[in-house]
């Protein structure tokens, strides 16, 4: 579908809403074509593809609202699910507050959105890119798992309020974990919009140096010492900060840490959302087809601002900054474009300016066991290392961690001047290394 | 036969497949999510689609569509047969599947009263009801009741003549209580994880959520209050709202055998079960410990006919008596240890190739004492309930989870409530501290909805019968509070 079809199939259901006497009315058509190659000891073993189209509709009905979606989207198909919608709302009690719905807004189609070579991508040049990652593996006599991903995605939005926006894009993502003898093990990783920027032969020969330099790691035993995260490790600790604290939600219902003025982090710490930098995975709205704002979440270590969806920005009496999911969502937005600012500091001075602790590549399973203080478990994973002197000494078995995010953050004594783009479980990270002065270790792992 | 999986096999063998099977999966899904007294998202969802898997040279190829038309299926067949010539590039060994005979049938999960035929005014009065009573209760910061019922319908064909048909229900509803004081922020919930149940709103019914609502709202509150749990090594005794997710983690998803051979280890992981222990008798747990993957278990939420390669529901012994014997394993993966498969392959839907999946991981009850008779046998202990976070390593050796409550225990009485429970350990010495599984009287088929593997990513729905056990010796009160 092009843009425009989409577009008109969203209207096309506007329309039967109206029938249904909708009194407001927004559709989210959401199309996908996608592919992914999984490789497992160094050969290809999943290989899947996917294409499908859906649509969602929020069927408003004075202070109700009910949303239906489907895949069926024949005359049949639509019709049935605007009575489906009509029905969902229609059962339920007047709210004591009107149904949000966004008025039409300004919607800039960012830079670095779209990257026809990664719509063309063919499931062979996935396999020559998992060639190369496996033939850096074997140079390195270890052996590579991972996966080779890339999509296409189109979107659009219109509602009865007169939104019309749809736009296009693309991604490709390759991950690699090399693994060999002596729990050797390393990760890597590539994260772009133009599939043509990713270097499989590096992601590969990354991963396959730290597997190799991994080998015979030792226990250490827990306790609490300064760390330098690799950018993989401050993605989670981002990730966890942006959802836990910064979705207007959150702080409504009192569950986030989030107070404006706050110090959290250290001062060298500066987040922001923003949707519109081509150095993350740009898009231009959100599903409200709200225009994506830049939000500063933590300037210089002090809370600043949150992201709102049309809801807790009616609540707030402010316009929405353009985070909202697809409806209905009760758990409220999320920042999901996250960068941190670029320190002074050269990457390699992360760690040769340490004295004694642990270079951490990543943190893997992390959940959060106090969500309002933001403690955080985890495992650290593929590249845990002993500095002494500001040297890597030797491997360590990874450790388990029960952190607190926050505190982590106000210990930042360090930040890398280099940055790395990041795919985090549902959020695009644009981020440094980070030297830390204090990590609290609170488990080894091994039989 | 429908025409379109007719036409998928068809092309699929005619481009050089030696093998393909196809599922045609329409998915229905209704959820109503209540928040502080407002109905803050009601939905119905439907899809539908199929896909095609195929073997060529050795290699696996899938694809998959939304649009149900023979052309597509000649499209999507063939697709799927190019991808797996791409596979077949870099290909070290070529798969080989077990014997598998040939399935003919149908299977409904058993309903007694259609979810989707309740009107939803019912529903959301239920939910409504049962967050008023919350609220009612305790002052809290916030309160939420959900609902969801999900039904698939699924037909699957292959190559290798089996042919089935299935109709899957699960229903559920919870509710859960906030209390928010300073920078705490206590929760209590009922039942585990949405309460979703194979079966029909009876389940929804069987719940009685209203009945539980003050309960939960007071406890909410009442934990602003109580003393931090503190650190040391204890006896603790979980009840079955925890032990589920322990058997989950620590058991579940250690047998799969797909993550022993290691096509999961990009990013669910690997296991420390290798196929040696399989061989050795490794000591998993105590002699108390019997660990079964039964799809045929009633009421589970992996409770199925045929999984998704068409192989029967069956039950397979895990951990028997403490000793490792068995893995959840599939059709790929069987044959490589010896056996046949065990029947635990699974798909998210149309659009997802089928994985080795859990089904039903049960704890198998003792005969002896009760839950209540654990507790009383217990002389200095702690009684963890309902599990708030979880955690484990990618071998699946060290894990940490945080429940909701804690209750000292004192010569075989409940005495304190304790918040911020947490504890933590490694599999195997864990389950070899068990020196307690609690009788049938408290066992219970729980279960979580979100169980997540793969690339991209598949949510399983899978059960876990249990009734509550004791461990020694385990660490408690994890970092700095």
């Amino acid at each position: 579908m092009t843009g425009g079809e989409r577009l008109r199939l969203a209207e096309r259901l506007l329309t039967l809403a109206e029938r249904e006497g909708a009194s407001d009315a927004e559709v989210v058509v959401l199309e996908s074509d996608a592919a992914l190659t999984r490789f497992a000891n160094s050969e290809i073993h999943q290989n899947v593809a996917e294409t499908g189209t859906m649509a969602s509709l929020r069927f408003v009905d004075g202070r109700r609202s009910g949303v239906a979606s489907s895949g069926r989207l024949d005359d049949d198909g639509l019709r049935r699910l605007a009575e489906d919608a009509a029905r969902v709302a229609r059962v339920q009690p007047e709210a004591e507050e009107p149904v949000a719905l966004p008025e039409p807004g300004p919607v800039t189609q960012p830079d670095g959105a779209w990257s026809e070579a990664t719509a063309g991508a063919t499931p062979e040049q996935r396999a020559a890119g998992v060639a190369a990652v496996i033939a850096a593996a074997d140079a390195a006599h270890v052996v590579a798992f991972g996966s080779f991903a890339t999509s296409t995605d189109g979107m659009a939005v219109a509602s009865t309020r007169g939104i019309r926006v749809e736009q296009s894009t693309t991604q490709a993502r390759l991950v690699t974990i090399c693994m060999g003898d002596e729990d050797a093990s390393g990760y890597g990783e590539a994260l772009a919009v133009d599939i043509a920027e990713i270097d499989a032969a590096a992601v590969g020969a990354d991963a396959a140096g730290r597997a190799a330099r991994s080998r015979r790691p030792v226990a250490l035993a827990p306790g609490t010492y300064p760390v330098v995260l690799e950018p993989y490790a401050v993605a989670d600790v981002l990730e966890w900060v942006g959802s836990l604290g910064f979705s207007a939600l959150a702080v409504e219902e009192g569950r986030s840490f989030y107070e404006p003025g706050r110090r959290i982090a250290s001062p060298l710490v500066s987040v922001w959302d923003d949707a519109s930098d081509p150095e993350g995975t740009p898009s231009a709205f959100d599903y409200e087809g709200v225009g994506r704002q830049r939000v500063q979440l933590i300037d210089r270590g002090i809370c600043a601002g949150l992201v709102h969806d049309a809801a807790t920005a009616a609540r707030a009496g402010r316009r929405s900054t353009g985070h909202a999911f697809l409806a209905p969502n009760p758990y409220g937005p999320a920042p999901v474009n996250l960068f941190m600012a670029p320190g002074e500091t050269d990457p390699a001075a992360l760690v040769s300016e340490l004295d004694r602790g642990l270079l951490v590549t990543r943190l893997n399973y992390t959940n959060a066991v106090h969500p309002k203080r933001a403690i955080v478990t985890g495992m650290t994973r593929d590249g845990t290392f002993l500095v002494e002197g500001g040297e890597i000494v030797r491997p360590v078995r990874n450790l388990r961690f029960t952190q607190s995010y926050l505190e982590a953050l106000a210990g930042v004594v360090a930040v890398g001047r280099e940055r790395r783009r990041v795919a985090a479980e549902w959020a695009t990270c644009v981020v440094p290394g980070l030297r830390i002065s204090a990590w609290d270790f609170t488990g080894t792992t091994g039989d | 036969m429908d025409q379109v999986t007719e036409r998928a096999l068809q092309v699929a063998i005619q481009r050089g497949a030696s093998y393909a099977d196809a599922r045609t999966v329409r998915r229905m899904d209704e959820r109503i999510t209540i928040r502080t007294g407002r109905v803050a998202g009601a939905s119905r969802r439907e899809d539908e689609g199929f896909g095609v898997r195929v073997l060529v040279d050795g290699a696996w190829g899938f694809a998959s569509s939304s649009h149900l038309t023979t052309a597509e299926a000649e499209r999507v067949a063939a697709a799927a047969v190019r991808i797996a010539r791409a596979s077949s590039r870099t290909l070290r060994r070529r798969v080989e599947l077990d014997d598998q005979p040939p399935q003919q049938g149908r299977f409904e999960t058993p309903v007694a009263e259609d979810p989707f035929a309740v009107d939803l005014e019912t529903k959301v009065g239920h939910l409504l009801a049962a967050d008023e009573a919350m609220r009612h209760a305790a002052t809290l910061a916030f309160t939420e009741a959900t609902y969801r019922a999900a039904r698939s319908w699924t037909t699957f064909a292959s190559t290798g003549g089996t042919e089935v048909a299935q109709v899957i229900t699960h229903t559920g509803s919870a509710i859960e209580a906030n209390a928010v004081d300073g920078d705490e922020h206590q929760r209590r919930s009922y039942p585990e994880e949405g309460g979703l149940r194979a079966g029909g709103y009876e389940a929804v019914r069987a719940l009685d959520l209203h009945a539980h609502a003050p309960v939960i709202a007071e406890e909410a509150a009442a934990l602003l209050r109580a003393p931090q749990c503190p650190p040391g090594r204890r006896t603790i005794v979980l009840d079955p709202t925890q032990l589920y997710l322990q058997i989950h983690e620590s058991c579940g998803h250690p047998t799969e055998l797909d993550r022993v051979f290691g096509t999961e280890a990009s990013y669910a992981g690997t296991s420390f079960l290798t196929t040696d222990r399989l061989a050795e008798g490794f000591r998993y747990g105590s002699d108390l410990v019997d660990i079964v993957a039964d799809a045929t278990a009633p009421g589970g939420l992996g409770t199925f006919g045929w999984d998704d390669e068409g192989v029967p529901a069956q039950s397979v012994p895990l951990v028997r008596g403490g000793i490792f014997v068995g893995y959840l394993s599939s059709r790929e993966t069987a044959p490589r240890i010896g056996r046949r498969s065990g029947g635990a392959m699974r798909a998210d839907g149309w659009n997802r190739i089928p994985l080795i999946r859990m089904t039903n991981i049960n704890l198998l009850p003792k005969p002896g004492m009760s839950l209540e008779e654990i507790i009383a046998d217990t002389d200095d202990g702690l009684y963890l309930v309902a599990n708030r976070s979880w955690s484990i390593d990618d071998r699946r050796l060290n894990f940490q989870f945080a429940t909701e409550k804690a209750y000292e225990i004192r010569g075989g009485k409940l005495g304190r409530l304790l918040k911020n429970p947490t504890y933590t350990g490694i599999t195997p010495q864990f389950w070899r501290s068990c020196d307690a599984v609690a009788d049938e009287r408290s066992y219970r088929m729980l279960g979580t909805p979100n169980c997540g593997k793969g690339e991209p990513v598949q949510d399983a729905h899978v059960g876990h019968g249990c009734s509550g056990a004791r461990f020694r010796d385990v660490q408690v009160g994890v970092g700095r509070w």
